[in-house]
């Protein structure tokens, strides 16, 4: 079971790998969209030091929405993923390595950036740790959650727009737990509570999300 | 486990479709005797609260209504999973047809609370309180269960698909139940499920308490109703429900 965990992980990475633009894609919309607020709202550091967390975490759920249409559509199309289900391997297995996949890959850049962009909203350096150890709590939930939209959507031709619908609200808890651990920080209080709370969620969807992934990607192949 | 010979016909639809026929007039006329007196006693027939005034009668509308709006996405959410684990098409139908009448009653439950929240809180709506953001979540799961349904053409993968979201979306009703405790903020902690002493005076708990028997049965009387309408839909193509459309209103 760990072998074919890390043989669908290693295939998926690799494939990734291949195709490095459509890896920046996310990325680039991360930035630029980041970076339009302060032209929108205002280029005072007070203001932006207000909402700085706030934008950046809604703009990485939405950046990685935007990566979540390779995570299975191609491997539907070329029959890969019915061959994945047709292996003695339990589904929920597959899933979470190509949900490891999709996190590594796409991701972890985001959180990797989070903290440069934090900087240029003028938040403290003291609180970049919290930050960074947020996302890296709440994003495999995300993850988990942008596979499910990407996996309840995949028999429908262009399921885009949808995805959003479905998936922006679940995230609601992760946004109100990411930017509760910041401000905490930003005051200078223990950042614990929220802290444990997206661990608790992440272990939640890591261990309850790729079940149903699969089941939704079973009635997608059909 | 061995069920009784009966449970099988609950998954027939023309059994079901009679049934509701004939249950539904009786709950629409329960529901609606209950809701009339309810009303009238909650709004003309009880003394202004003391701390409050009139604005508490809200309480014979607001919290019903929210409190439907979590027991349709239950039953919605409970259908969904029997219809996608058993593959009883009748129960994706029942599931469908909670939907609707679940997001009315959440999003009556938001306008009303955000109502009673003007002259109380000062306030229509505050971003920070944590049971408003998960009754609005719960208003959007219904609408995107809806919306992913309506993007499949193919009734029976919309029915398997949306199963799943709606059985995803079920961990946030204990979220709601729960927000008041584990968030201290505007709104008010439970009053009327601390069984052993309700901090309610009688005269308010009656009427609150015939107000909620009123809603819930209202509740399942659309369901009927509804679950009519989509077993005629679903139905259209075999020959008993062509029989009963030639044959006139059943």
């Amino acid at each position: 079971m760990k072998r074919a965990f890390f043989a669908v992980l290693t295939r998926d990475l690799k494939i990734a790998f291949r195709r490095v633009s459509e890896l920046a894609n996310p990325l680039l919309f991360f930035i630029i969209v980041a970076s339009l607020f302060p032209l929108a709202v205002s280029p005072d550091p007070e203001h932006l030091r207000s909402i700085g967390s706030g934008v950046l975490w809604v703009v990485a759920l939405l950046s990685s929405l935007l990566a979540l249409e390779g995570l299975f559509r191609a491997d539907a199309e070329d029959g890969s993923l019915e061959q994945l289900m047709l292996s003695p391997v339990p589904m929920g297995v597959a899933v979470l390595a190509k949900v490891a996949a999709h996190w590594l890959v796409t991701i972890v850049p985001l959180v990797v950036l989070t903290p440069m962009l934090a900087l240029s909203f003028s938040l403290p350096v003291g609180v970049l740790p919290v930050m960074a150890f947020a996302l890296l709590l709440a994003t495999p939930t995300l993850s988990v959650l942008v596979a499910l939209g990407a996996a309840l959507t995949l028999g429908l031709r262009r399921g885009g727009a949808i995805v959003g619908l479905l998936v922006l609200p679940l995230t609601a808890p992760l946004l109100i737990f990411g930017t509760r651990a910041i401000d905490l920080g930003l005051y200078g209080e223990s950042t614990a509570a929220p802290l444990y709370l997206l661990a608790a969620l992440a272990v939640l969807a890591l261990s309850l999300g790729p079940i149903a992934i699969a089941a939704a990607l079973r009635v997608g192949v059909e | 486990m061995k069920l009784p010979r009966w449970f099988h016909l609950f998954g027939s639809p023309p059994f079901v479709y009679r049934l509701a026929g004939i249950l539904s007039p009786w709950l629409g006329f329960l529901a609606c005797a209950l809701l009339l007196v309810g009303a009238y006693w909650g709004l003309f027939a009880t003394p202004a609260e003391a701390v409050q005034g009139e604005v508490y009668r809200i309480i014979y509308i607001h919290p019903q209504t929210a409190y439907v709006g979590m027991m349709a996405y239950v039953v919605m959410a409970i259908t969904a999973g029997i219809g996608y684990i058993w593959r009883i098409k009748l129960a994706h139908a029942v599931a469908v047809s909670a939907a609707p009448i679940g997001a009315s009653f959440t999003a009556c439950a938001l306008v009303s609370g955000s109502l009673w929240g003007r002259p109380t809180w000062g306030t229509y709506w505050e971003w920070g309180d944590p049971r408003i953001m998960f009754e609005t979540l719960l208003l959007f799961l219904f609408l995107s269960y809806l919306a992913l349904r309506a993007a499949f053409e193919d009734r029976d993968k919309a029915d398997r698909v949306s199963a799943i979201l709606a059985v995803v979306g079920v961990v946030n009703v204990p979220i709601i139940h729960y927000s008041v405790l584990w968030w201290n903020t505007l709104h008010q902690g439970p009053t009327i499920s601390k069984l052993d002493s309700p901090s309610m005076a009688t005269v308010y708990l009656i009427p609150f308490l015939i107000m909620v028997a009123g809603f819930t049965l209202c509740f399942y009387w659309l369901l009927l109703k509804r679950l009519r309408g989509e077993i005629v839909e679903r139905e259209r193509g075999t020959r008993w429900m062509q029989e009963l459309l030639q044959g006139g209103a059943p």
